[in-house]
């Protein structure tokens, strides 16, 4: 009966999206003919529900400001906590969701959709995602074939953090390839008397070593194979997924890289391994996202002059760019909700939020300029260069039980490669059970 | 049924009660001839106790409360084990099958399996000692205090001081600092843990194994100098007074001179494999033997600048060695957390929290043994480890069966300890918190995770079903 009731009422919204479209002209730029005024969508209330909180909730709302500002709709935001799903959850249950959810997780986008709670985005906001975005975020935001979700929000995997003045001492300069990496800048930093890396290896933290792999297998096999692999079309006991393993284990296979040996890798965690290395100096490296950034705001390094990032150096004909990030979802199909998507999608907003830091946007068509500090502008070129070849994190688009659990799957089988670098070939075939077992359902 | 039951179990206190209600009975008379001989069991004797309709009447919200949480929830979990994760399509004993094959779940029932042997004994040995001990101090209560405090402690945040008790790091962990501590006092470090020559085909001088010994890859000839340059250390390491690095002497016509220093210049650049006094320095303190046939044919140290020189060889050749003393690295105190101390590390943390309660109850029992048994056994001439053995551990055992099953049952569903010093470490893992990893923690298959729950249930029955025939024997 309920079910009855929202289809009549998304048809109603739907119908009105369709004489809003017939009137104002969907552009998808950043124009958006009459709506300058601001009462395209006067006395619409949306509700748009996110994780996040503190500074990236006031900057987020700012974004949401200039969408009210621009339609003279009245937005409101919504904290869904670290779990979104046991926000969302409940709401979807109750037909009570928020209008617009941006998730963690495209895993969760295809959740919600094969449960058919998610509504398609319409034509005009399609056509923004085309406009603004490579082939490949379309494709992530779709489940079988319908466009439901958009990225707005990215972190970028393919940099490792340095601390400048070890690599002064040792005389090294950030590596080109990966080889250079394992076989110059490592061993000259170790005859130098500094450890090369600290590895957040600990099981909870594996997350990283996924990182490291994607990187490496983004590079080494190209992003065809990196789709397949992701989708379990190609087994993970495929020669390039050994090839790939085979470069890691050049550095990964060597205690002496890393800051407290095996056994000291195998307990790293995040955290410390960032801070270990511009705190309390124990190594010259670090692997570790944009998001990194934070974590060494809380030393006294400072991000661009002591503590400075370098590409995740190529292991193959491709420059690696691996990416996070949050996907914003429509829960429900009404103008508002559309409208505030089709902003999103703009390089308007993108810019409206990159100018207020610790935003990294996938949209090609916003400039690097828009960003406020040479740190990101740098990832920011780097994305963009990496053009139709950027992928999303790889561990994120797999089943969590294999892709995003301490302790199971890819992280603990990267985990015992750390542990056990010479056998290879055991890792694989533990992998390619899990995955197995992950993607039978 | 169940009031059947009760009676029957305590025939005594029924009797106890019997008498007032003679007396009850007498007072109004008529019925009161009727009333059965205490013990007598049939239900309808006292016409003075409710009809059981009434009795049903009122414990049945109980029932409706105890069936929509306890039973209910146990017969869905048995139906939901043989579904498989999506809860749709019905694999029978499938899950239970693969919980036998499935690597994790094997470690973590032999995780659970060392709990059960290991955690509870220690835990009541601990809490017997204290309680045994601090009966007889003048500042036991104090003492039960700081013992029992743990306790108060929520254990999410037990498991987190523990994880930093754990830290590999000496500088952070607390358990490897002592460990460390009391290490470099009975074994002083050696003066350059980490130097190593250079690991490419142009040093002269090679490594054995990780921080072995040094030595020349050629022997060296008496009449020649020979240079051994090492990396791997940085400048401030260095001991104090250490000059400029400096060529080797000119070797003495029966003997071999040579010089021994950091071959890496800050910022790069210098030559290798050529001491760069303006930049580089020797390295002093450095043991250096001449070795021959396998014999140490003399030794020596190297100068402030890094040269040494032997004098008085007999004619030959010989291989210039230094000793693995000069490189063994620093030591790091214990893998805590490593794979085979884990567990174990983990059920230090449990007994700190636990032993106070096991003490506090085992106090109370030691209170309540007469004390005349341990007089008399004084007075007889027994020992105090006889009067212990003998009087008050016999005397005590029905109290240590109550804390070691109630800790067995308890140990059963450790999880928080595990979850949070373990941090996900799949060789930590035990039962409960496999459940949950399998059910919530991301690998989101319920079907197995009630597989792992029901087995789990059926470990714990045997101590509950002990517990409750001891409950009764004692009330009984």
């Amino acid at each position: 009966m309920r079910h009855v009731l929202r289809l009549t009422a998304a048809g109603a919204a739907l119908a009105l999206t369709a004489t809003a479209c017939g009137g104002g002209g969907g552009g998808g730029g950043s124009e958006g003919g009459g709506e300058q005024t601001g009462t395209a969508l006067k006395g619409v209330k949306i509700e748009v529900a996110a994780k996040w909180t503190g500074p990236e909730q006031q900057n987020f709302e700012k974004v949401l400001d200039a969408f009210e500002k621009k339609t003279g709709a009245t937005v409101t935001y919504a904290s869904t906590g670290e779990n979104t799903d046991a926000f969302l959850g409940p709401r979807l249950e109750g037909g009570n969701p928020p209008d617009v959810a941006i998730l963690p997780q495209p895993g969760l986008m295809q959740q919600y959709a094969a449960k058919d709670q998610l509504k398609p985005l319409n034509a005009e906001v399609t056509s923004a995602i085309d406009a603004n975005y490579t082939p490949y975020w379309k494709e992530l935001g779709s489940v079988d074939g319908k466009p439901y979700g958009l990225l707005v929000k990215s972190a970028f995997k393919s940099i490792i953090w340095y601390r400048t003045d070890a690599f002064d001492e040792a005389g090294v300069q950030p590596p080109a390839t990966f080889d250079d990496m394992a076989t110059k800048t490592a061993p000259t930093l170790a005859d130098a008397g500094i450890t090369p890396f600290t590895l957040a290896a600990a099981s909870a933290d594996s997350w990283t070593l996924t990182d490291w792999f994607e990187n490496v297998y983004l590079s080494q096999a190209g992003p065809e194979k990196y789709d397949q692999l992701a989708e379990h079309e190609i087994p993970w006991t495929d020669p390039s997924v050994t090839q790939a393993m085979e470069t890691l284990v050049k550095i990964w296979g060597k205690p002496e890289n890393f800051d407290g040996g095996k056994a000291g890798a195998l307990k790293g965690k995040f955290d410390s391994s960032v801070t270990d290395v511009f705190a309390r100096e124990k190594a010259a490296m670090v692997y570790g996202g944009d998001f990194a950034a934070a974590n060494i705001g809380t030393t006294e390094a400072k991000v661009g002059e002591g503590a400075k990032t370098f590409p995740f150096p190529k292991a193959g004909d491709t420059t690696p760019a691996v990416l996070g990030g949050d996907v914003a979802v429509a829960l429900k199909d009404n103008k508002g909700a559309m409208e505030l998507m089709k902003f999103l999608a703009t390089p308007e907003a993108g810019t409206i939020w990159a100018g207020l830091g610790g935003y990294l946007s996938p949209n090609k068509n916003l400039k690097a300029e828009a960003y406020p500090d040479a740190q990101t502008k740098q990832f920011a070129q780097q994305i963009q260069a990496s053009g139709d070849a950027a992928r999303y994190d790889m561990s994120d688009l797999t089943p969590a039980g294999f892709g995003a659990t301490p302790g199971e799957g890819l992280w603990e089988g990267l985990r015992s490669l750390v542990q056990n670098p010479s056998d290879i070939k055991a890792v694989q075939d533990r992998l390619e059970a899990d995955a197995k077992n992950a993607f039978k359902d | 049924m169940t009031s059947r039951d009760d009676e029957a179990a305590s025939p005594p206190s029924a009797g106890g009660d019997a008498t007032p209600e003679v007396t009850a009975g007498a007072v109004v008379a008529g019925p009161a001839a009727e009333v059965a001989p205490p013990g007598d069991g049939d239900p309808r004797a006292g016409s003075l106790q409710p009809p059981s309709w009434m009795a049903m009447g009122f414990l049945l919200p109980a029932l409706l409360i105890l069936g929509a949480l306890v039973v209910y929830p146990i017969i869905y979990t048995v139906y939901r084990s043989f579904f498989d994760a999506t809860g749709s399509g019905f694999v029978g004993l499938e899950n239970y099958a693969s919980m036998a094959t499935d690597d994790d779940t094997l470690i973590s029932v032999r995780n659970t399996a060392i709990w059960v042997v290991v955690g509870p004994s220690l835990v009541t040995a601990a809490g017997l000692l204290f309680a045994v001990l601090t009966e007889r101090i003048g500042w036991s209560t104090a003492f039960k205090l700081i013992v029992f405090m743990p306790m108060a402690i929520s254990f999410l945040a037990s498991g987190v001081i523990f994880r930093l008790v754990y830290e590999q790091d000496p500088e952070k962990g607390v358990a490897n600092a002592a460990i460390v501590a009391v290490h470099d006092t009975f074994s002083s470090a050696s003066a350059y843990p980490g130097a190593n020559p250079r690991k490419t085909d142009d040093t002269p001088v090679v490594q054995q194994g990780d921080a072995g010994p040094v030595q020349t890859k050629q022997a060296v000839p008496v009449g020649q100098q020979v240079m051994v340059p090492l990396v791997g250390i940085q400048d401030d390491e260095l001991p104090p007074g250490a000059a400029a690095a400096k060529a080797a002497p000119a070797a003495p016509a029966n003997g071999i001179s040579g010089a021994v220093w950091l071959d890496f210049t800050q910022g790069g650049g210098g030559e290798r494999g050529q001491p760069d006094a303006s930049t580089e320095k020797g390295m002093p303190g450095m043991t250096v033997e001449a070795v021959k046939d396998g014999q140490v044919a003399a030794a020596t140290t190297a100068g402030m600048d890094g040269t040494f020189t032997f004098q008085n060889l007999s004619a030959g050749s010989y291989t210039i060695r230094l000793p693995a003393e000069n490189f063994a690295p620093r030591y790091a105190g214990a893998d805590w957390l490593g794979q085979t101390l884990i567990t174990p590390a983990i059920i230090v943390s449990y007994i700190w929290v636990w032993a106070g309660f096991a003490m506090v109850l085992i106090a109370a029992g030691l209170a309540a043994i007469s004390r005349e048994a341990l007089e008399a056994a004084r007075v007889d001439g027994a020992t105090e480890w006889q009067v212990f053995r003998r009087v008050t551990m016999p005397l005590l055992a029905p109290v240590l069966v109550v804390v070691f099953v109630t800790l067995v049952i308890n140990v059963l569903k450790i999880f928080d300890l595990v979850f949070i010093i373990g941090g996900g470490d799949p060789r930590a893992s035990v039962l409960a918190l496999q459940m949950w990893t399998e059910s919530f923690g991301g690998g989101n298959n319920q079907g197995m995770g009630s597989a792992i729950a029901i087995v789990l249930f059926v470990l714990v029955l045997p101590a509950m079903i002990s517990n409750i025939r001891r409950f009764r024997r004692e009330n009984a």
